[in-house]
């Protein structure tokens, strides 16, 4: 009682301090010392942010979508989870694209948003990220911030070197983080060395997006953790850093860590597409989804059933070992194309080769090893250099495009700048708290935005008002512009926001989808006009073609129902303007509720269980009338003799 | 339009000078969207005589009606059942006023820009203001064509020569 009337008076004493502010924030003046900041980030109402800035959602399953250079939250767009707030994932027309192998999956945990490129650029298309825990990678549409198309991904497990795109985007990459017995088996887990191994999977994407899965090639049992691939002169080549070449199976922190050295897998996708065209490879019977919209927006799920396995032995110069101390997180290809940078997790400098030396090496045959046909090449041949004292924990590295690299370190919590040229550190920059990825707009393509880089923090402790024992974990916005690395904005995440990409709003503002037109609309259960709108009974199943604008539904009485039938509600939006969605929810329903898009059809299935009239209302504010906007279900017992009934224009 | 959405609402700002004039500059923004109050009346000054007869929006010229074209008249049938009829009647009053006689009440011109551009109308035109009095319902912009309203036109005169 004491505390909920502390919280009202609180509430009210910040609304007066809001009118208060109000009255006095006309003069542009600073708040505290931090002026300089606030207006760096400050973004007026009405105005636009310069970029959009893609974060994933990580254990919520989602991308967020914000606003930099004001850290703004515009959307949280649904990809791997189920999302209440618009259905997906519970309607008719979205549940497929949550499909899997393994049955119906409502959660995921996404992890890399990357941007699709072309030429090493961003190119404002598309979006991919990925799911770690049931291998997917999902495909988001950049005019709708709809996820338009879902893969899985089979013979893998833990899908987190993901969803690394090659220059133009030919290939969206997979790998295993968890490596298993491939093709799955029941043995013993202490068969680990003998029987685990990993997979580095490359999917095709068509010129509209359409991902298919090339080929798999079959890897020793490490974990492969990250990647990224070669552009410009290392083109044709994709990189990806593996740990526990120990090949531990139990008690990893430990068992994992003892190799001065792991692996960077070097792999020339080039050469794997000619050994697949001289049949060099295995078809292997593998079950796995492919989820995409048909024509009528309505997700199909196909079930695959195989891929063509490589292996590097049958491959030769497909696949090479790029020593790299110690337990390496990320990999990272400079603007030029030239440097791979290794994030040695435990390291105690970020090593970072030469992609012309690991050429040298491989037309010389330096090599120290092979493992499984894989050449190991000699470390001390293909660095270029190492970066001393980089903070402790060393692990993601992007670029500004000036010349300076810019790397995460986790334990240390810093950002630390240093120079591509000397490898020298030149700045470092504190993070609040636990910094994991780290993102520059474009910072991965052959051009960066270098303006800002993001801290993208796993924990915020004291950072801000605290919420009982969940905390947000944060970004911290931080110019790099000037000699020394300024902090400018912290703010909240959703989920855990591993990594992000950002681009120049420019690029995608004019392409966004307003409004599905209703003249393209092939939804079967359309209705897409008043006269359509109707109620059919067909056995158990009684399908409801209704059709909604601001303010009515049409038909908003509905009789001859009966407890146990399965009522397709299938709401088609009869506008044709921008930022009128309907909603749509019916008492007792046991899903979410509808948001239909203007031009839309989505449908809900309800099934009553008990007698009655039950009401039926939009959900999401539209007019002056909305509350006006509602109808009525009569529900009657199972064999009634009440005929279907229902009202028309 | 995606400036009018980034734009203050109108009742948002109505509620803001309630407050007591707190724009700081920035704030003498035209408050346009469609689904909030009624604004101010001063750009009604503005209106042309072109205008006030033809309404405000893209058709600038005076649409000459010819004999009635059935072909056009049937397309003009379907984009009303698709975009139109889910509140307008021809005879009687439905969301919207009956259509049945508006051909005889207003210019093919007017009818246009009142489809192709009605939240200006709304704002601006004296006729649309007192429809949206009596009705208390914006009619939605529907995506609508210049030709497909033309149609549209051309549908309404075979209700009002009494064939529907």
């Amino acid at each position: 009682m004491t505390r909920s009337t502390r919280f009202v008076s609180g509430v009210l004493t910040g609304l007066l301090g809001a009118v208060a502010l109000v009255w006095v924030g006309c003069g542009g003046s600073t708040v505290g010392g931090t002026g300089d900041a606030a207006s760096a980030v400050y973004v007026p109402p009405g105005e636009y942010d310069e970029f959009y800035f893609f974060t994933s959602g990580g254990f919520s399953g989602q991308l967020g979508v914000y606003g930099l250079p004001s850290g703004r939250l515009f959307r949280q767009v649904p990809v791997f989870s189920q999302w209440a707030e618009n259905g997906w994932g519970y309607n008719e027309e979205t549940k497929a694209m949550l499909e899997t192998s393994y049955g119906f999956v409502p959660w995921g945990d996404s992890h890399h948003p990357e941007l699709s490129q072309t030429d090493g650029l961003v190119d404002g298309r598309w979006i991919f990220i990925n799911e770690n825990n049931t291998p997917r990678i999902a495909r988001i549409d950049l005019s709708t911030f709809e996820t338009v198309e879902i893969i899985e991904i089979p013979n893998s497990a833990g899908n987190h070197a993901s969803p690394f795109v090659t220059q133009n985007t030919e290939y969206t990459v997979a790998a295993t983080r968890f490596s298993v017995p491939t093709p799955q088996a029941d043995v013993s887990i202490d068969s680990y060395a003998e029987e685990f191994s990993g997979m580095l999977s490359f999917v095709k994407v068509d010129d509209n997006g359409r991902m298919n899965l090339a080929f798999q090639i079959l890897v020793p049992g490490y974990n492969y953790d990250l990647s990224h691939s070669g552009k410009g002169p290392s083109h044709g080549w994709s990189f990806f850093t593996s740990y526990n070449s120990e090949q531990a199976n139990t008690l990893l922190e430990v068992n994992a860590s003892q190799n001065d050295k792991d692996y960077i897998a070097a792999v020339n996708w080039m050469r794997a597409e000619e050994c697949v065209a001289a049949d060099q490879g295995e078809t292997w019977q593998s079950t796995y989804r492919h989820n995409y919209f048909n024509d009528a927006h309505i997700a199909v799920s196909d079930q695959m059933t195989n891929v063509t396995v490589v292996t590097p032995a049958t491959c030769e110069g497909m696949v090479y070992f790029l020593p790299t101390p110690k337990s390496p997180h990320g990999v990272d290809v400079d603007p030029t194309g030239t440097l791979i940078v290794g994030g040695g997790k435990l390291a105690t400098v970020i090593p970072v080769h030469s992609f012309d030396k690991m050429l040298q090496a491989i037309e010389g045959e330096d090599f120290i090893g092979e493992v499984d046909g894989i050449p190991i090449l000699r470390y001390e041949s293909i660095v270029a250099g190492e970066v001393e004292n980089p903070g402790l924990g060393p692990l993601h590295t992007e670029f500004d495009g000036q010349g300076y690299a810019y790397t995460s370190a986790f334990i240390s919590s810093e950002i630390v700048k240093w120079s591509l040229e000397t490898f020298e550190v030149v700045d470092r920059i504190p993070a609040y708290y636990s910094i994991g990825h780290l993102s520059i707009p474009g910072g991965d393509t052959r051009e960066p935005w270098g303006k800002y880089v993001v801290a993208l923090n796993k924990t915020t402790k004291d950072r801000y008002l605290p919420t009982g024992p969940e905390l947000t974990h944060s970004a911290q916005l931080i110019d790099i512009t000037g000699d020394k690395m300024r902090l400018l904005l912290d703010f909240p995440t959703v989920g855990e926001p591993h990594y992000a990409q950002a681009l120049a709003a420019s690029l995608i503002v004019d392409q966004q989808v307003q409004i599905y037109p209703l003249d393209e609309n092939h939804h079967p259960y359309a209705a897409l006009s008043e006269a359509d709108a109707r109620v059919e009974r067909d056995g158990r199943n009684v399908h409801v073609y209704m059709t909604t604008i601001r303010t009515h539904f049409m038909p908003d009485n509905i009789e001859g129902l009966q407890v146990g039938d399965s009522v397709f509600f299938h709401v088609t939006n009869l506008e044709q303007d921008w930022d009128v969605p309907h909603g749509f929810a019916v008492t007792g329903a046991n899903t979410s509720e509808l948001l239909v898009m203007p031009g839309e059809t989505r449908t809900l299935v309800w099934v009553p269980t008990r007698v009655g009239v039950y009401p039926f209302y939009c959900t999401d504010f539209c007019s002056a009338l909305h509350q006006e906007m509602q109808g009525y279900a009569r529900v009657s017992p199972r064999g009634s003799n009440v005929p279907i009934a229902y009202n028309t224009p | 339009m995606a400036t009018t959405r980034a734009r203050t609402p109108a009742g948002v700002m109505a509620l803001l000078f309630l407050l007591g004039g707190v724009a700081c500059g920035g704030a003498a923004d035209d408050g346009a969207n469609g689904s909030n109050g009624a604004t101010g009346g001063d750009a009604e000054a503005e209106l042309t005589a072109f205008q006030v007869e033809h309404g405000i929006g893209p058709i600038t010229e005076i649409v000459e009606l010819g004999d009635l074209d059935p072909e056009m008249a049937e397309a003009g049938e379907a984009v009303f059942t698709t975009k139109c009829s889910a509140c307008h009647k021809l005879a009687e009053r439905y969301v919207g006023p009956p259509l049945g006689d508006a051909t005889t009440q207003r210019s093919a011109t007017y009818i246009m820009n009142m489809i192709l551009n009605p939240k200006e109308m709304y704002e601006r035109h004296p006729e649309a203001k007192a429809l949206l009095a009596e009705y208390l319902s914006f009619m939605p912009d529907q995506n609508v064509t210049p030709e497909e309203a033309r149609a549209v036109v051309e549908y309404l005169r075979t209700a009002a020569d009494g064939s529907d």
